[in-house]
């Protein structure tokens, strides 16, 4: 097979690029309006509110897929999480600093249910600008935000779903697969 | 649509709305959404930058050729400078633009700062004067960003062009922009060409004379 050009080609500077936290901002007015553009695009792709959601969940696991390894390079040394709540505790502190400049909210288990997890954001980022229509009021559109969480701990080995709700502000249900729960208890015994 | 051609005039109108309303709960959104205007939020540029990129990986998916995408982002930034520019004529306080090269001054040293946090320089003007270059030695939107082989002519950051082109439009100049050099595909610098083609007559609706 030939080789992928881009490796012979000499020009990834992105490749030498330096990991650590760049100092560059944008406004949250050219974010908000891309992010309304996109949420339009959706809309006008899909036939239902559900429909919308995963379409926008999809488009979070493009940036989740790709902050990961950035984030664990740069903050972790490298090293991955390998316990559930380590890597829960890595979404709510290291990846919400990285991507809205502060840590969630909080980070709860359900009473009745081992595997399930929630992340609770009162005021979300995403939302900052969004007024949902009476006619759709379960459309979250941190459902994007739902899609970041699900690829971080797909790509991490912790295959979830994660799902975007209205309660107590804004909540990200995550589900873990039941395997990640056993596994975990595995872990727990050494 | 263009009713707010000056800056106080639209202040006005928003402060009789709430006067007019008298709902409480209405006027303290409105207040509050002036309070929000003049601190101009910042946010970390990965996000957007990650944002931006999986909408374009979206658009590769959803269309045939990279034609066809580089005109859905042009849309798309249309759309988007058209409600832009609004923001901006609030937040920065300029006003009317007396020539084109007042124009691209505000554009590179006040709205791309303002919005991407970088100052493009403006260089290669045409004799006439109806056309210069906007070089951007850093693109926000193109970090971690690597074109594939076979998306030779996608234009990735076309969504720019829409943009300006939509924003200018609201404020009666009709401008053609396109990008002719891009560090994407090898150039040392991102160069983007603005044309002045013509001012756009106002349209005021009948009877507002």
């Amino acid at each position: 097979m030939a080789m992928d050009t881009r490796f012979t080609r000499g020009k990834s500077a992105i490749l030498e690029r330096s990991l650590t936290r760049p100092k560059s901002e944008v406004s949250l007015s050219a974010f908000t309006l891309l992010f309304s553009e996109i949420v339009q695009y959706c809309q006008n792709r899909v036939y239902s509110v559900s429909e919308l959601q995963n379409k926008l969940s999809e488009l979070g696991h493009q940036v989740g897929a790709r902050i990961l390894d950035v984030l664990v390079m740069r903050e972790k040394n490298g090293k991955r999480e390998t316990k559930v709540i380590n890597v829960l505790l890595f979404i709510k502190v290291n990846v919400w600093k990285a991507l809205f400049g502060k840590e969630a909210d909080k980070l709860e288990q359900a009473n009745d249910d081992d595997k399930t997890y929630y992340i609770i954001e009162k005021e979300p980022l995403i939302n900052a600008y969004i007024s949902v229509p009476k006619e759709n009021s379960t459309l979250n559109c941190a459902s994007f935000t739902a899609g970041i969480v699900e690829a971080i701990l797909s790509y991490s080995g912790f295959p979830a779903k994660v799902t975007a709700h209205w309660h107590k502000g804004t909540t990200l249900m995550i589900k873990f697969d039941e395997s990640v729960i056993a596994r975990d208890k595995t872990l727990d015994g050494r | 649509m263009r009713i707010w051609s000056s800056d106080s005039g639209r202040q006005v109108s928003e402060a009789r709305i709430e006067e007019a309303v008298g709902n409480r709960e209405f006027a303290g959104k409105m207040s509050r959404q002036t309070n929000r205007g003049t601190e101009n939020k910042k946010m970390n540029s990965e996000l957007f930058t990650l944002t931006y990129g999986a909408l374009v990986t979206q658009l590769c998916k959803d269309y045939e050729n990279d034609e066809d995408v580089n005109k859905q982002l042009d849309k798309m930034g249309y759309n988007i400078g058209v409600r832009l520019i609004e923001d901006f004529l609030a937040r920065s306080n300029v006003g009317r633009c007396h020539d084109f090269r007042e124009t691209a001054d505000v554009i590179a040293k006040v709205a791309f700062k303002m919005y991407l946090g970088v100052t493009p320089s403006v260089t290669n003007w045409s004799p006439a004067g109806d056309e210069f270059s906007l070089i951007l030695e850093n693109n926000p939107l193109v970090d971690f960003v690597e074109l594939p082989d076979n998306h030779s002519s996608l234009i990735y950051s076309n969504l720019l062009c829409g943009l300006l082109r939509g924003a200018l439009e609201m404020v009666q100049m009709a401008i053609d922009v396109k990008f002719v050099q891009d560090t994407l595909k090898g150039d040392n610098v991102t160069e983007i060409r603005m044309k002045f083609i013509k001012r756009i007559e106002e349209n005021l609706p009948a009877g507002e004379e």
